[in-house]
Formats: C-alpha cells, sequence, structure tokens
C-alpha cells in the first residue's frame, strides 16, 4: 500500500466531480484534479467578449472547485487530439453533436497517461448510474473503463458500491463502506452528500459545460462543416462559433455580425483572416464575411449588415469592405427591411438576439 | 535567484493563459519570477486562482491600457 495513496480527480467545475473529489479526500488520500480543455468548454471567454456581459463573474468554475477542496489544479490543452474524437467518434453522437461517450473515454485515457506519468495511484470521477442517458448508464460505464484501459484503477465514488469494486477499495487505500450508491436522475441526493460534507455553493452551469450539448452551436459546427466540405476545424473557427448572428444567404458564403461592441472588437481581431464589412454612414457593426461571393452576395451581404446598423430606416447606408490585405472598397446600399430576412438564413436557428 | 521572464497572453481567451502559465512555470525554480501579459480579463481572476491552488504567488497585477500584467512569484511546492 503507497505511504499516502494518491488520486487525481477529473474536475469539470460542478458538482459530481467535486463530491467524488471531496469523499476521496476525506479519506485521506492525496488528491489533485485534472481539467481537459477541449476548445469547446463553456467558460468565462464569452462573457468576456461581450460587453453587457462585463459584469458578470469570470470564474472558472474547475479551479474555483480546486480552491474550495484545497487541491492543485491542471488544466490539459486536449484542443488537437481532441478533434479525432468529435470528427470521428466511435459511438455517435447524442443529441446534438456532443459525442459524449467517446469525450470521457478519451478524458479517463489522458487521465490515466497522467497519473501513469506523475507517479499517481488511480483515477477519480464524478460518474452516477443513470445521470446521463447518454455516457452514464450502467451498461456504459465498463465501456469506459475497458475502452480507456484504465483495468480498475478507476474509481466512481458516487455509484461505487453499485458497482465492481476497483482495485483502491480491494487494497484498503480507500474504504468502500464510506462510499456512496447514488443512481438515477434526481440531483436531490446530489444536494444531500454536498449539505452533509458542509458544502454550501457549488456552480450550476447553466446547459452543461460543453457547447457540443447545445443545439444552436451545434447547428452552426454542422453548418460550417458543409460549407467546407471537411470537418477540419482550428480553435478561431470554434470561437467564432461562439460569437455573433451567422447568416449564410448564400450556400458559398455567411456572415458573422457583430451584436455589441464588445463582439466587434473582438471580430477585429479577425481582419487579417477574413474580409469584413463596416457600416461608415451609420454606427453599425463590423461583420465578417466567410467563403466567396460575385458582386451581388455583395451587395446583399451589405444590405444585411445595413440592416443591424442604426440607419436600418435610412434610404441608404454607405459601408466599407476591407479585404485581409487592408484594400477597401466602398459601397451604397438601401437595409434590407427584417421582414425580407428568411428565418432559414440564421444558422441554427439562432436570431442572435440573446 | 529570480531570473526574468515574461510570458505573452495577449488575445488568448481563459482558460488558455493560464495554460500557458502553468507549462511555464513548469520550467522554473522556486523564487524565479514570471510576469504574463494578458489581454482576457478573465486571466485576472483565473490565473490568480490558479496561482493559490498550486503555492505560487502574484506579487503585482499592473493594468495597462487593454493589457494586464501579471507578475508571479514561483512557490516551493
Amino acid at each position: 500500500m503507497p505511504e499516502q495513496p494518491k488520486a487525481v480527480a477529473l474536475i469539470s467545475g460542478g458538482l459530481d466531480s467535486m463530491l467524488a473529489a471531496r469523499v476521496v479526500q476525506d479519506q485521506g488520500v492525496h488528491v489533485e484534479g485534472i481539467n481537459f480543455y477541449t476548445g469547446f468548454c463553456v467558460e468565462g471567454h464569452t462573457h468576456a467578449i461581450r460587453s453587457k456581459d462585463q459584469q458578470r463573474p469570470k470564474r472558472n468554475n474547475a479551479l474555483w472547485v480546486a480552491e474550495q477542496l484545497g487541491m492543485p489544479l491542471h488544466i490539459v490543452d486536449v484542443i488537437e487530439e481532441y478533434k479525432e474524437v468529435l470528427t470521428n467518434p466511435r459511438y455517435g453522437y447524442g443529441a446534438n453533436l456532443n459525442p459524449c461517450l467517446d469525450c470521457k473515454v478519451f478524458m479517463v485515457r489522458k487521465a490515466r497517461e497522467w497519473i501513469e506519468a506523475n507517479g499517481f495511484d488511480f483515477i477519480v470521477t464524478g460518474e452516477v448510474i443513470g445521470q446521463r442517458p447518454k455516457s452514464q448508464t450502467r451498461d456504459k460505464l465498463p465501456v469506459i473503463t475497458r475502452d480507456a484501459e484504465v483495468e480498475d484503477l478507476l474509481l466512481r465514488p458516487l455509484s461505487a458500491k453499485l458497482l465492481e469494486p476497483t482495485r483502491p477499495e480491494r487494497e484498503g487505500w480507500v474504504d468502500r463502506e464510506r462510499l456512496h450508491d447514488l443512481h438515477g436522475r434526481s440531483r436531490k441526493p446530489q444536494f444531500a452528500l454536498a449539505r452533509s460534507l458542509g458544502i454550501e455553493a457549488w456552480a450550476q452551469p447553466a446547459g452543461g459545460c460543453c457547447f457540443l450539448t447545445d443545439a444552436s452551436y451545434s447547428a452552426k459546427l454542422a453548418d460550417l462543416w458543409q460549407a467546407r466540405g471537411s470537418r477540419e476545424y482550428d480553435l478561431d473557427d470554434i470561437m467564432l462559433l461562439k460569437v455573433g448572428r451567422h447568416l449564410r444567404p448564400r450556400e458559398h458564403f455567411k456572415l458573422i455580425i457583430a451584436r455589441e461592441a464588445g463582439e466587434t472588437r473582438f471580430l477585429q481581431g479577425y481582419k487579417r483572416r477574413y474580409p469584413h464589412l463596416r457600416t461608415i454612414s451609420h454606427g453599425g457593426p463590423v461583420a465578417l464575411i466567410d467563403g466567396t461571393w460575385d458582386e451581388h452576395d455583395l451587395e446583399l451581404a451589405a444590405r444585411l449588415v445595413a440592416r443591424y446598423s442604426s440607419g436600418r430606416n435610412a434610404e441608404r447606408v454607405d459601408l466599407e469592405l476591407e479585404d485581409t490585405e487592408g484594400n477597401v472598397q466602398s459601397l451604397a446600399v438601401p437595409p434590407m427591411a427584417p421582414e425580407n430576412v428568411p428565418d432559414a438564413w440564421y444558422v441554427g436557428g439562432d436570431h442572435g438576439d440573446g | 535567484m529570480a531570473t526574468d521572464n515574461e510570458l505573452d497572453c495577449r488575445h488568448l481567451l481563459c482558460p488558455l493563459p493560464v495554460i500557458r502559465t502553468q507549462a511555464q512555470v513548469a520550467r522554473l525554480v522556486a523564487g524565479d519570477e514570471l510576469e504574463v501579459v494578458v489581454t482576457d480579463p478573465g486571466a485576472l481572476e483565473d490565473i490568480p486562482a490558479w496561482c493559490r491552488v498550486h503555492g505560487h504567488e502574484v506579487i503585482a497585477t499592473e493594468p495597462s491600457g487593454d493589457e494586464h500584467r501579471i507578475r508571479i512569484r514561483v512557490g516551493g511546492a
């Protein structure tokens, strides 16, 4: 038996992984947290972009959990490796483009590599049998263990009493009797356990911790892949899907139109990667153009951007198109009337007013 | 002995500034200092939080226009 067993806990920032880590900590195990950054994590950065969200707390919930539990947290960049998980999931997608089961296998495998490299003894996750329909059913948990090749070094303290004993239990590194038998979709047992441990506050991220579970975001990603004819992406692509209104008036191009000043500043950072339109005669947003277009398309794009400017009711709005080399072309167009913008042009059905 | 190190995390959104800081600190030894330059205001919360859980010290945070400079002293943990 190790002098003091050491475990690494997968920390998402939510309550379940916080509880799992704490339950093991309370048995005298040295626990450190690990958090994987895929690029799709719902983080404070989207609030950092939008001016109206500047006053929102920008904390990283995984770091906050680590601080509450008094343990180090290692944040690991897996953006590149995650592409294979997302574009070629062995077990397919959930309701949207969320490859939850493959994702869990991937993260547990990465955690296994981490404990091997760092001399730790086992892995802790906050999985609860039956909590999630795709990845946390009774028959899926063994799949994760098998595919991640983690053998019996993966402890799920919240449901452990309902599962076969793992090595940490058999070896006495943790006392199985002091683990739990949580199951099902109800959150009440977790809330009760939190209170019994003196945990009064926890993060409750609306819509989960991953953009891929969001229908509108997934639709924008699917649209990007469809337009490119390939599933390749980079970090800038997936960041831009979180920002602005996305309108695709023609198959061969789309517009990303800033919704407010913070997004305009953010999109300006991409002006050497994408041509952009900006209004001159009236206050208005910056809009990136992604794709190819002819003169008619450009007029259409300019009319759409003008529709979101303060000149939306004017007879004419002056704009400039700046290409990625800094060459500028002037345009003057009548703004498009809102009723003439088909809903189908809003990618993901998202009018972007939220 | 302290060394002069600057880490440019301008235009990176969280948690990337934290990840870059983590990688840079791993190359340093206790007592070394590192100055991280960020533009994402979220890093002003996240980098100090990361330092606290790893036993490093934020010795100064200076705004400079749209940028912030966070000076860290590496702890002995």
